[in-house]
């Protein structure tokens, strides 16, 4: 027999018992920084080492996983963690949204709904949101313990001041749940309403910062504003150019060496489903399929 | 007590009973007042339910030191299962406590015996699992919070009758507080200190 030298998902028992014991207060106390010891794992940190180790203390033999990178299955990055899962679990992989049970993502949220069946595991790199306010940890903390926010919100405040908006377009800070702020990880803020009373559970694994943090499902999600300066989602004034989307976050892509470019869906599984349902955009290299109405 | 060897077996599968023990008592965490199943089959001490023996084996080790109400604390094998097959420290103090079990939950002390954590550091509280007569009968209670789309229902029997007007304490400390499991045989309950509770009769 040829047993593997490495455990289940690769961490040992120990540390997936840590891990385990981290998320469930982190969803006792949704948008509460818990600090866990993160292990090193084989690859580097960049590479999302927090969420690598949050999915790995919950998958079992029986999930999907599927695994994002700025919205794409196809990435180096989201390539070489799926392969890792498949190897070190031997769970089933997929690119579709709607069929995994857990998805692990690298800034963005997926554009198809989530349902209650899921698990979406978050990259962080900075999990703090105070930080760039405060450098000292001991500081941070205390603000988060008395739930004392005015600072961030004289930050934004500056912000529309000089820029006439708020110039904060990714990571842009909610409170959860009406207690804490909490950094939704650099995804754009298109995607912030998505965590607003998602049916999904939401994990938060920062390997660097050694923090791991949760939004339950169907949780209260607020994107900080102001009364006169609500909060809005920025979107490009376009539709998909490869399926013709009017709702989707969107990538600029340059399409030759002449400064052509074009405007299409970061989430590729979106995109590419639309696309095989006949939808199409402006600039769809495919020809036209005919779509079978009723 | 009885001897080591004849202690009771903890999980066949260690890994794969312990991943799917966790995924339920996670699911039940995030979905406070649903019934999740414990699939995993563990042996378990007299005294112990199926489901606790389970939430044990995944959860405890030498890093979560563990209170035994008086009813666990009566059955010697309960103790030397625990440090056998998880290796966590058996305590007789209470208040710095990662998890406590209840054998006879009726009996629960005042909740500030245990930890709730520092505002600071929310995450350093007691875990309360109460092996419960059964869901689905007794006292009904209405939950709110997190987790829930709207309000969820739970009828439970065999817990003291004021716990839930206790757990208010969760809404006036958040995110101070503690995170209650309830047990019966393979089924679970969950009650984390985001839940609001509300009595409804029965
Ligand atoms: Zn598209």
């Amino acid at each position: 027999m040829n047993a593997p030298s490495y455990n289940f998902a690769y961490l040992d028992e120990q540390t997936k018992r840590m891990i385990r014991r981290a998320i469930l207060k982190a969803i006792a106390t949704p948008g509460y920084q818990v600090p866990f010891a993160s292990r090193e794992m084989p690859m580097p940190y960049g590479w999302g080492t927090g969420g690598v180790q949050v999915t790995a203390a919950i998958l079992g033999p029986d999930d999907v996983l599927k695994v994002i990178d700025q919205g794409s299955d196809d990435t180096t990055n989201a390539i070489s963690i799926r392969k890792f899962f498949g190897k070190t679990a031997g769970v089933a992989t997929t690119t579709s949204t709607a069929e995994a049970t857990v998805i692990q993502t690298r800034h963005r949220i997926p554009e198809a709904p989530l349902h209650g069946g899921q698990v979406l595991v978050y990259q962080v790199p900075i999990p703090e949101p105070l930080r760039f306010l405060e450098p000292r940890e001991t500081e941070t903390r205390r603000m988060h313990a008395l739930g004392e926010y005015g600072l961030m919100h004289v930050k934004l405040y500056e912000d529309i001041a000089r820029f006439g908006h708020i110039a904060t377009s990714y990571a842009y800070p909610v409170k959860v749940n009406a207690r804490y702020v909490m950094d939704p990880s650099p995804t754009p803020k298109f995607d912030n309403p998505k965590m607003d009373n998602c049916p999904a559970l939401q994990l938060f694994g920062a390997g660097r910062e050694k923090r791991i943090y949760a939004i339950p499902p169907h949780t209260n999600v607020v994107s900080l504003d102001f009364e006169d300066h609500p909060f809005a989602r920025y979107r490009f004034d376009a539709p998909c150019a490869l399926c013709g989307a009017g709702d989707s976050y969107l990538d600029e892509i340059v399409t030759d060496d002449k400064g052509g470019r074009m405007f299409v869906c970061s989430d590729t599984d979106y995109c590419e489903t639309r696309q095989a349902a006949g939808h199409r955009g402006s600039e769809s290299a495919a020809p036209h399929r005919e779509v079978a109405h009723g | 007590m009885t001897p080591l060897a004849e202690l009771p077996a903890g999980f066949a599968d260690k890994v794969l009973s312990a991943q799917s023990t966790f995924r339920a008592v996670m699911d039940a965490m995030a979905r406070p007042g649903s019934v999740q199943r414990i699939a995993a089959v563990a042996g378990a001490p007299k005294g112990m339910m199926p489901g606790t023996a389970a939430i044990a084996l995944t959860l405890f080790d030498h890093d979560t030191p563990v209170w035994l109400d008086a009813r666990m604390s009566a059955r010697p094998d309960v103790a030397g299962w625990l440090k056998f097959h998880t290796s966590a420290p058996v305590i007789a103090d209470s208040s710095v406590c990662s998890f406590a079990l209840f054998g006879d939950p009726r009996d629960l002390p005042p909740l500030d015996r245990f930890a709730f954590g520092s505002n600071e550091y929310p995450d350093r509280s007691t875990t309360l699992i109460l092996q419960v007569e059964s869901f689905g009968r007794g006292t009904a209670v209405e939950l709110r919070g997190p987790g829930i789309d709207g309000t969820a229902m739970l009828q439970v029997s065999g817990l003291p009758r004021d716990l839930f007007e206790r757990l208010a304490v969760n809404a006036t400390l958040f995110p101070r507080g503690v995170d209650v499991v309830l047990v019966r045989d393979e089924k679970i309950v969950a009650i984390p200190r985001s839940t609001r509770l509300a009595m409804r009769g029965g």
